[in-house]
């Protein structure tokens, strides 16, 4: 069984990796979705 | 090397396997910004006096490469572990980016092709496949979405990367000196950015394996009871029919990607309601966005489904929308709109679930290795997509055709081809035993399996030190 703490950090590893592939996957998909509202213009 | 050695990548216990996925997506966010080349198409033509033809080669040779490296590498990436491909590629692929900088500064377009192109492209192979097989390994119970997540990451790059690269070249100007650096600033943040995905990335454990039994449980289906070896792969039919399958659903989502905005004006030029050019860049996004959903969608489903009924949607449904496309296409926009989105959907889909229907035939021994042989399809798809639709329509306007017209050959092929990748899904039946690996190849469904994969590369691993050793130690004597 792991500690608390190990919990706590093995959870805040997986929020922070998420985090570094997620906030520019979501500049990414919001630029997408400007350009796209061009067609309902 | 320690760091890179096979068992250093074994995960320790309690690693949580939604780690991997992350890791998976740092590399393929990465890599997949070769699909945004086109922003530096232009600023390069006007910067070296280039032509069209000129820009367009990096990219070109980068995906060649792409398909080359997957299949040559592909078992030399199992063997040594994604710890290590995924470091050669970023490698590789940011060498390529800092190749092309200095090439664009000392105004030598060959340099950027070598880097980009060939060094760089190097680096997209060996990243494409190694997240691959190593999510496939993490998720038996799922590995339809697993794969799904890493191969949208790649369509997802070309997001990322394309209003990036745009603003750096407004902000550096679209002078050599603005395009190196632009270049450089790529080469470093991708870098830095690739090594979460090396840091992370882990194999499953011991501890995982007995887990792995628990998560089957509920799904008897994904269960592979068997492995195939990368040079028995190619020698199986099935192998063949499947790149048949691949080369044909990628073509025909080509025929639509290559022109996807001026079909749209040339459909409804003559109707009531014509479409501006700026709407059709509109739709374009909105391709890509149903090409990017659809990787994780569609393959997600094939869990559930099975890998053999998703690419009958994928193929016959396909064909029915270009049917739909080609009669009743130029009456409604939003018909040829939503109808266009779903090709594109079932495009990245057969990307994404390619992968998984391997692991469905040949187990997860080699994957990856597999899977880097049958990515030459997509390098045959690449070139032959734009080849038929592109000398199609020029064709037509010679020929004095105008709106959907134009189009209408191009489309009948597309429907052939996906008729006969339906086909070849259809003659798709298990492997022959003979094929199988003789250690797992007899046994029934084993929490070992993988372990045993494990350990024969390990063993191979070993080997290879020794005689590295052997080698030095006889180097060194003869230097003595």
């Amino acid at each position: 069984m792991s500690s608390p703490q190990e919990n706590r950090s093995s959870t805040l590893l997986l929020i922070g990796a998420w985090l570094w592939v997620g906030l520019p996957l979501a500049y990414g998909l919001y630029r997408l979705f400007l350009n796209a509202a061009k067609l309902f213009v | 090397m320690g760091f890179l050695a096979r068992e250093r990548q074994v995960a320790p216990p309690g690693w949580n396997r939604w780690l991997v996925p992350p890791a998976a997506l740092a590399i393929h966010l990465s890599i997949g910004q070769a699909y945004a080349w086109s922003v530096f198409k232009t600023p390069l033509e006007k910067s070296l006096g280039i032509t069209g033809t000129q820009s367009a080669l990096p990219f070109q040779l980068g995906i060649v490469m792409l398909g080359l490296s997957a299949a040559v590498l592909g078992t030399t990436v199992e063997r040594r572990g994604p710890r290590w491909a995924m470091l050669m590629s970023t490698i590789a692929f940011c060498s390529g980016l800092l190749i092309s900088a200095l090439g664009v500064w000392a105004g030598q377009y060959w340099v950027v092709v070598l880097g980009y192109g060939l060094v760089g492209g190097i680096g997209l192979g060996i990243g494409y496949i190694s997240p691959v097989s190593t999510l496939i390994k993490w998720f038996p119970d799922r590995p339809g979405m697993a794969t799904g997540i890493a191969i949208m990451g790649f369509g997802g790059g070309a997001l990322i990367a394309s209003p990036w690269s745009t603003s750096m070249l407004t902000a550096f100007g679209s002078t050599t000196t603005g395009i190196g650096q632009a270049f450089l600033v790529h080469g470093i943040a991708y870098a830095v950015f690739m090594s979460l995905g090396v840091l992370l990335i882990r194999l499953p454990s011991k501890e995982f394996t007995a887990e792995k039994e628990a998560l089957l449980k509920d799904r008897p289906k994904a269960t592979v009871a068997f492995n195939v070896s990368a040079n028995n792969a190619i020698k199986t039919p099935q192998f063949w029919l499947l790149w048949v399958v691949l080369c044909f659903n990628v073509t025909a989502g080509i025929g639509i990607l290559e022109k996807a905005a001026p079909m749209l004006v040339d459909f409804f030029k003559e109707s009531s309601t014509p479409v501006a050019a700026t709407a059709a860049t509109g739709f374009v996004a909105l391709l890509s966005a149903a090409n990017m959903a659809g990787r994780f969608v569609w393959s997600s489903t094939s869990d559930i489904v099975g890998r053999k009924n998703i690419y009958r949607l994928y193929l016959g449904v396909g064909a029915l929308l270009y049917l739909v496309l080609l009669t009743v296409g130029s009456t409604s926009t939003p018909l040829f709109v939503i109808a266009a989105m779903v090709i594109l959907s079932f495009y990245g889909a057969g990307f994404a679930t390619v992968p998984a229907y391997l692991r469905d035939l040949f187990g997860t021994y080699q994957v990856g290795a597999i899977h880097g042989r049958l990515l030459t399809a997509w390098s045959v798809a690449g070139v032959l997509g734009p080849l038929i639709v592109n000398a199609i329509a020029d064709a037509g306007k010679k020929a004095g055709h105008t709106g959907p017209d134009l189009y209408a050959t191009s489309f009948y092929i597309m429907i052939s081809l996906l008729v006969v990748g339906f086909v070849a899904n259809e003659l798709i039946r298990p492997v022959n035993p003979k094929f199988h690996e003789s250690a797992a190849g007899t046994a029934q469904p084993s929490p070992e399996r993988d372990e045993d994969a494990v350990a024969k590369w390990n063993e191979a691993e070993a080997a290879d030190a020794a005689e590295s050793a052997e080698k030095q130690d006889a180097e060194g004597a003869v230097k003595k």
